[in-house]
């Protein structure tokens, strides 16, 4: 067989390790943000349990945070309030909660009956807020430093291990967790 | 009578092919200008939840989202970069229905024109081939 004849196989084979190497590329549902090393873009809400306060990034400057994106009628939102409740309990971070596209009744009634493991709530009925952070599914969770730069964003429920390889890890060891404020 | 019938029928004919180019969008701007913009920008936005529409053709919350926030930054006077650099700063250039061209898309930009001439070239070798060799060979080629 000389090299003239056996070309076109190489080019078919070519293309399938092109096509296969395609195929590993992950999945097109989950998407980096943009906001990776960069600055934290602004959130201005009104808080969940009493609409007179808002919860606003500035509040959290100067040292890490989590913001977590959540609805009562997202079931994986569900399935990750466990590993949630592990965090708040754990106390290294505030847990910044932004309630999204979601029904204020129904979600406070949703943590007062399952735990809330938020340091404050925010509510974002129009997805504004939502939107300003790249938000496309729920839940999404950002780490944020203490310069207020993004540095890592989870898609999906967070279960525990994921928490301590992927937040835990990427956060100043022992990040006190300077809590502002508890609710309910 | 028929005359009518089929006037008729052409009426109905015109106004289902206006509603089916008619995005599924509910509210509009009132300046021609504006909802013609408005309408290119959205037609051009990727709904990330379901990613082979446009936030334009897309039902999804989201999609309803975006169409608010594009509709609401015309409104402010912002230009169209401004609205597609806002939703790439967000959502990265896969909200983009038209990529642009950068290193890592250049395969996607010319690849297609590559392989064509790629391909021409291997057809007019093969053919000039068999002109020289002349319209004999069709049987047993040792290759």
């Amino acid at each position: 067989m000389t090299w003239r004849s056996a070309s076109p196989a190489l080019v078919v084979l070519a293309l399938i390790v092109l096509f296969y190497r395609g195929l590993q590329l992950g999945d097109p549902g989950r998407l980096d943000s943009p906001f990776i090393g960069k600055a934290a873009p602004r959130f201005d809400m009104p808080s969940l349990f009493d609409e007179s306060e808002r919860v606003v990034i500035d509040r959290f400057a100067g040292q890490p945070f989590v913001l977590n994106v959540w609805g009562t009628w997202c079931p994986e939102c569900y399935r990750e309030h466990e590993t949630l409740l592990q965090i708040a309990k754990q106390g290294m971070v505030p847990l910044v909660g932004l309630n999204w596209r979601d029904e204020r009744g129904k979600a406070m009634a949703y943590l007062q009956q399952a735990g809330n493991p938020f340091t404050m709530v925010g509510s974002d009925p129009d997805g504004r807020n939502a939107i300003d952070w790249g938000v496309y599914g729920a839940p999404e969770t950002f780490l944020i430093d203490a310069s207020g730069t993004v540095i890592h964003k989870h898609i999906g429920a967070l279960d525990w291990a994921t928490w301590q390889n992927d937040f835990v890890a990427r956060l100043p060891s022992g990040a006190g967790a300077q809590v502002v404020e508890k609710r309910p | 009578m028929t005359a009518q019938v089929w006037r008729k029928g052409l009426a109905w004919l015109a106004v289902f092919l206006a509603l089916s180019v008619q995005a599924i969008d509910t509210e509009t701007l009132e300046d021609p200008e504006l909802r013609a913009r408005y309408e290119t920008i959205t037609f051009e936005l990727r709904c990330l939840v379901c990613q082979n529409q446009t936030i334009a053709d897309s039902n999804a919350e989201l999609a309803v989202d975006l169409r608010n926030q594009v509709r609401e930054m015309l409104l402010a006077g912002q230009s169209d970069n401004d609205i597609r650099d806002y939703m790439t700063s967000r959502y990265g250039d896969f909200v983009l229905y038209r990529p642009p061209l950068r290193r890592r898309t250049v395969a996607l930009w010319f690849g297609p024109a590559v392989a064509l001439v790629l391909g021409f070239g291997v057809l007019w070798r093969v053919v000039s081939r068999h002109r020289a060799v002349g319209p004999a060979v069709t049987g047993d080629d040792p290759g």
